[in-house]
């Protein structure tokens, strides 16, 4: 067994109850005492406190300046970069040559630079792709003496404004750096759980000060890794390696909306990413497959491998789900997984196959509970 | 009560042994959000997998930890599986066998034997 990296709150998390197991190469906090099912209603309620610190935080900067650096990231990623205003941020992903995808990230305009934030399974294969193939005047920095919280939930702005009150000024996808009590703080109001909430970068020595400061607050509970899959879930968002993955298209995996127009044929900055002849092709044409949600009509959760079946006796598998679960919030399993496009319609209904057993499912829209950014 | 390796705690009650899960393999769980129950009438032999516990994590099963025929199941647990969580070795009971030799119950852990068996 290798050795498991640590977070700097991972003293924080054990002197606060977390269940430690591995995930993406570091030992984290599945959950604490309060429990999975807890957890997610909390974060739903009031506010959750997430250590995301295992995410790869990356600095991208250029000597010859701003425009030409998004430019460069353009060159392995589908989307509008370019069109990022300075103290945005936006959802990217990087595509290989078959138009698979590579990781899904977040790119934040600071004004000067690009900072981005990647998966932590896909970090270091991330910084080499960037380091190879972007041109020589872009500098390529893995920041690894931040932590990075994500504060999630309605009382999340509340929670952080007694820290940092200009946060209410903030909307869905800012992303500011301030100055708190002479400490930069890189704040984006995002988040991965269809709630509206902050992702907080904050240099390492200060992470479990900062943490403590929130989880002492009413509104605030610490959250582990189970909960954070499931409100994920029921936010109907992708997790790199189960729904999206070198195998999958943007289009396929349905978030072909990260391409804006003008990345696509006919735009002033069409293709030119690894991929891009399949994956303009797609956006013309259709897929052949596409990721979509999808609801069991009984109370037994279907998990990831669950072959789909176009009808209750058919022998011919249609597609398999990606992800799934019991959603707390919703009360009743959700799942999502591909299948292909004649059977995308909203409530289509198709078979899972459970313990031998064929069980009806019905095609949904994946947000199984609207987010509730603040946009 | 009697207890096996599985972490299902058996009771004989009206020469049926009445079968759950203890309050430790609840904790290891998780919340349950959906159990599945054998029929009723069903013969099973024992370390068949004839109950499917799911958690908000993950799906686990139960073994029969004897050979017999199931009795009775409990459909509280359909209705309200968090019942298992709140109470495993009351009403969360999962279901009733019959059994030809009760005796055979002499060869389970006792409670004080499961507590060491956990650690």
């Amino acid at each position: 067994m290798t050795d498991l990296k640590r977070t700097p709150l991972y003293d924080f998390h054990v002197a606060n109850g977390g269940k430690m197991v591995p995930f993406a190469g570091y030992d984290m906090p599945v959950q604490y005492p309060a429990g999975v099912m807890k957890e997610h209603l909390q974060t739903r309620s009031a506010a959750g406190l997430f250590d995301v610190s295992h995410m790869g935080q990356v600095a991208l900067t250029s000597t010859e300046g701003l425009e030409a650096l998004t430019l460069a990231l353009e060159t392995i990623v589908p989307v509008s970069v370019a069109g990022l205003k300075p103290l945005r941020q936006r959802y990217g992903i990087f595509t290989n040559e078959a138009g698979g995808i590579l990781d899904d990230l977040m790119i934040a305009n600071t004004g000067d630079h690009l900072f981005l934030v990647v998966n932590a399974a896909c970090k270091s294969q991330d910084i080499a792709h960037m380091k190879a193939t972007l041109p020589d005047h872009v500098t390529v920095t893995e920041i690894t003496d931040r932590a990075l919280l994500a504060l999630q939930g309605p009382a999340a702005e509340t929670a952080l404004a007694r820290l940092v009150p200009t946060v209410t000024d903030m909307r869905f996808m800012d992303s500011h750096r301030m100055d708190v009590n002479g400490v930069e703080w890189w704040i984006s109001r995002s988040g991965y759980t269809g709630e509206d909430g902050f992702e907080i970068s904050i240099p390492a020595q200060i992470a479990a000060d900062v943490a403590a400061k929130l989880v002492e607050m009413d509104e605030v509970e610490l959250i582990g890794l189970g909960a954070r899959d499931s409100l994920r879930l029921e936010a109907g968002l992708c997790l790199y390696g189960h729904d999206i993955d070198t195998t999958t298209s943007p289009v396929q995996g349905n978030i072909a909306w990260a391409i804006q127009g003008i990345r696509r044929t006919g735009g002033a900055r069409a293709g030119g990413f690894p991929g891009a002849d399949r994956i303009l092709a797609e956006l013309e044409n259709g897929p052949d497959k596409l990721r979509v949600g999808l609801l069991p009509q009984g109370r037994a959760p279907m998990r990831e491998g669950t072959p789909l079946f176009a009808s209750s006796d058919s022998n011919d598998q249609i597609g398999v789900i990606t992800s799934g679960g019991f959603g707390p919030t919703v009360q009743a399993p959700i799942a999502m997984g591909y299948v292909p496009t004649e059977y995308t319609t909203d409530g289509t209904e198709i078979f899972a196959e459970l313990r031998g057993k064929r069980l009806p499912v019905t095609v949904s829209s994946m947000a199984f509970r609207p987010s509730t950014y603040k946009r | 009560m009697k207890f096996t390796e599985e972490h299902e705690w058996l009771r004989v009650e009206d020469d049926l042994v009445v079968v759950g899960i203890t309050e430790h393999a609840a904790t290891q769980l998780g919340d349950v959000v959906f159990v599945e129950l054998p029929e009723e009438g069903t013969t099973v032999t024992k370390d068949e997998e004839i109950c499917v516990i799911e958690s908000v994590k993950a799906a686990s099963d139960i073994l029969a930890p004897l050979d017999g025929e199931i009795v009775e199941v409990n459909g509280l647990l359909v209705d309200e599986p968090s019942k298992v969580n709140e109470d495993a070795i009351g009403d969360a009971w999962f279901f009733k066998m019959k059994i030809d030799d009760l005796s055979v119950l002499d060869e389970f852990m006792s409670e004080a034997e499961y507590k060491a068996f956990i650690g």
